[in-house]
């Protein structure tokens, strides 16, 4: 009963949808407030309802309802409730659900938050929000709904793959959706605006909170898959440019574009086509990730095939979304008025290349991510492109682009000074290069691609210090009223900064010290690794929830003393039969020390073990949740609040333009 | 200048930048693609011996040897058609078992041993390596038309 009542749940909120899509759109064009205000209530209505169901379809997996055959494939009786719980979104059917949950969600908050917006503006990003999720509603009402049933029903379900049973695992999905369709909201002001033909500075201001939140969820929500990646996979790899973490970075590149870019739309007026086009693509580029990684494309072109009304869908959807928008954007993007010019060096200037390096960086990652898929489905052969191939692009692009990092953020809109640039960075470069130089020496070896990493980050690092003497050099008042005084936007981009110079301090040396050593370890015998000593312990038998587990035991000193003992596990789930190696991770100040089982050799109990060094990798986590952190905190300044009249916005660009 | 060669000479910098972007890109493109070849065409020479690839197909039922060390491993790569011996140097994956599906990466020796630097094995007790699968599927249909 509880799964149709979801289902039904479903097939009303496709109905709002379609209302929430239909009226405002209509009367927004027409001018008609009645129609327009029906937007809000439908947005509420339509979260209420996949709220609903979404519910119903948690409620069946942790009360192990076996006769919906989402449940039965991909859940298990001994699954621990947490784990029955994230199994709600672990499968197509379910994170496609969470989707449109997500996407009711910042339809809601839209809809709560943009009192200050003209009547027609609200309606129609309402309106095209709605249109959106009419598409995913439909795709999981026709193709794949979450709630069909199994007759008869299984009794007992096939587990949740043991690999997502992690808690990385519970949260990185729904922070990585919170940022995909975060980008709708960026999306649908970017069609709005088209609509309306009003390209102004406000709309700007509108949307650029909204995107440099849905920009900080995604970051989480890839730190979070990264980090699980890590833990988990017992590799002790955090990126390995593989298809599904592509598919998320895309986004993130090009949403990392949208917000620089909307700087400068919002505060120069410039830049306009081009914005608008980036939060086309960013979204885009979200829609193709979902799919990606979603549809069984990635593990086979062919499995794609297997379904054809879901491909189809999937491939008419996107055609739709990418094609209108960028259609639209065709006819009416050359209407836009472009803002006041800029010098070749200027903040402008060098947003420009933060840009242009995204953007090539972007299509980079696209042409190694889509062309095996193109060769496959076109039957010319199976190649496959690994990290040499994005290693050797993205280092050479993004190091002139962290390079500019230091210097944009110091230079005046307009119009800068170079010489008087040199005058204020010249210590900068001075320490920052010494650090390149020196800091490699302390460590194991110098490495040219570490030294260059410690510079950059240095470089980074030592503009926000120098921001922030400039800012606080002037006005009076005491050290710390000028600090409260300063905005948010500026805290959080200097905090985000800051967190990007962390997290290239941490791949400089975990790229190039980090060391492992694949071992054979008898009972009571002993490794060394980076000056640690590993000594092993021998295993014991020890029963999980949903498994059986050979725990070893193995002692970590430092100079003959004994510092952590791990136990990194090797299970055997009873449901799937499936192994899987649990690795024992301990940090050592920002070194993780990092032991993972192999394979039992003989019946004395020698097993294979590997061991890695992993040294700042947590730098890595750390810089990323600057980020974030930065993220929020420059979406929370007070002027995306306050309501501005679209006059007072031309009047005052005017007077900036003069 | 005027504001028009201004602009012109900012997109000609622009579009020179992008252009360095593309041929860098392109290059260590082609320079870093791995091909993927079957077991039947490896035997029929096909398989190139001065750059790494790919292969799949099943771990041969009987074959995989430890030696002494415990830490080297050699199997037999089949796609039921042809062949191919492989030696590995590390821990393999957790659901690398003879009988199942396996890719691996690596260069082929002068005598014909398959020296693999990575061996993958999805983590999925069901799941197939695409590429193994198309690979035994062309074999086995090699097979059929050479019977018929």
């Amino acid at each position: 009963m509880i799964p149709e009542l979801g289902h039904f749940a479903l097939i009303i909120a496709l109905l709002l949808a379609l209302i929430q899509a239909a009226l405002p759109l209509y009367g927004a064009q027409r001018g008609n407030l009645t129609l327009m205000a029906v937007a809000r209530p439908a947005a509420q209505g339509q979260f209420v309802f996949v709220a609903l169901a979404f519910g119903c379809l948690a409620y069946s997996f942790l009360t192990n309802d076996f006769s919906v055959e989402n449940v039965a494939r991909n859940s298990f009786s001994q699954l621990p409730e947490i784990y029955r719980f994230t199994a709600t979104w672990g499968s197509h059917e379910g994170s496609m659900l969470l989707w449109v949950l997500i996407l009711a969600f910042w339809s809601t908050a839209v809809s709560v938050f943009s009192r200050h917006l003209p009547e027609d503006m609200a309606a129609r990003v309402l309106g095209i929000m709605g249109l959106i999720s009419i598409g995913f509603l439909a795709f999981l009402l026709t193709t794949s709904n979450p709630f069909e049933r199994l007759l008869p029903a299984a009794m007992d379900g096939n587990d949740m793959n043991p690999l997502l049973q992690d808690w990385g695992m519970i949260i990185h999905p729904p922070m990585l959706y919170m940022g995909y369709v975060g980008f709708a909201v960026a999306f649908a002001f970017a069609i709005a605006a088209l609509l309306s033909g009003k390209m102004d500075v406000a709309w700007a201001r509108w949307s650029r909170p909204w995107t440099t939140v849905a920009w900080a969820f995604l970051t989480l929500g890839i730190m979070l898959g990264s980090w699980w990646a890590y833990r988990e996979l017992g590799w002790g790899g955090w990126w390995f440019w593989d298809p599904t973490e592509n598919a998320s970075f895309m986004p993130w590149l090009a949403g990392t574009a949208l917000i620089h870019s909307l700087a400068v739309t919002e505060k120069r007026g410039a830049f306009k086509a081009w914005t608008v086009l980036l939060a086309l693509i960013a979204f885009s580029l979200s829609l193709l990730g979902t799919f990606l990684v979603r549809s069984g494309v990635l593990s086979s072109v062919h499995a794609f095939a297997t379904d054809p009304a879901r491909g189809a869908f999937i491939l008419g959807f996107l055609a739709v979304v990418i094609g209108g928008s960028l259609a639209l954007y065709a006819w009416r993007a050359p209407k836009m008025i472009t803002g006041s010019g800029f010098t070749w060096f200027s903040r402008e200037s060098l947003l420009l290349a933060n840009n242009v390096i995204l953007v090539a960086a972007l299509g980079a990652v696209l042409l190694g991510t889509l062309y095996p898929l193109f060769m496959d489905a076109m039957g010319l052969g199976k190649i496959s492109v690994g990290p040499p191939y994005f290693n050797a692009v993205f280092v050479p692009l993004m190091a002139p682009a962290l390079f500019l990092m230091g210097i944009g953020p110091l230079a005046r809109w307009k119009e800068a000074s170079l010489p008087d640039m040199v005058v204020r960075m010249k210590w900068a470069l001075g320490v920052a290069l010494a650090t390149g130089l020196l800091l490699p020496l302390t460590l194991d070896g110098f490495k040219p691609w570490a030294s260059l990493g410690f510079f950059l980050a240095a470089w980074i690092a030592l503009a926000v210090l120098t921001a922030f003497v400039d800012r606080l050099r002037h006005g009076q008042g005491s050290l710390g009223q000028k600090l409260a005084t300063l905005p948010r936007g500026f805290w959080g981009m200097q905090l985000a900064h800051f967190g990007m110079a962390v997290g290239v301090a941490g791949i400089a040396v975990v790229a190039n010290y980090a060391t492992e050593r694949d071992v054979r370890m008898d009972v009571g015998s002993y490794a060394e690794l980076a000056g640690y000593t590993f000594t092993f312990r021998g295993t014991t038998e020890h029963d999980g929830p949903n498994y059986r587990a050979a725990r070893g035991t193995v002692e970590v000193g430092k100079n003959g003393k004994t510092i952590s003992t791990l136990h990194p596990e090797k299970r055997v789930y009873n449901a799937s039969g499936m192994a899987m190696t649990e690795a024992a991770v301990r940090p050592v100040a920002f070194t993780d020390i990092y032991v993972a089982m192999g394979e039992q050799l003989d019946d004395r109990g020698a097993w294979t073990v590997r061991l890695f060094y992993k040294p700042f990798i947590n730098w890595l986590w750390l810089g990323a949740a600057f980020m974030v952190v930065g993220g929020f905190l420059a979406a929370s300044e007070k002027r995306y609040r306050i309501a501005l009249r679209r006059s007072d916005v031309s009047k005052n660009l005017a007077a900036q333009g003069a | 200048m005027k504001p028009r060669h201004k602009k012109l000479a900012l997109i000609a910098v622009v579009v020179a930048a992008l252009g360095v972007a593309v041929v860098l890109v392109l290059n260590a493109f082609n320079s870093n693609l791995v091909f993927f070849f079957s077991p039947t065409q490896v035997a029929n020479g096909e398989a190139p011996t001065n750059r790494a690839f790919r292969i799949g197909g099943l771990v041969e039922e009987g074959s995989i040897k430890r030696e002494a060390d415990g830490l080297t491993t050699r199997f037999v790569v089949t796609d039921t058609a042809k062949t191919i011996p492989v030696t590995y140097t590390g821990i393999l994956p957790d659901l690398f078992k003879e009988g199942k599906g396996v890719v691996a990466e690596g260069r082929l020796g002068p005598d014909g041993l398959f020296a693999a630097t990575q061996v993958l094995a999805k983590h999925d007790e069901n799941y197939m390596p695409p590429e193994a699968a198309s690979a035994i599927e062309q074999a086995q249909k090699a097979q059929k038309t050479v019977v018929e």
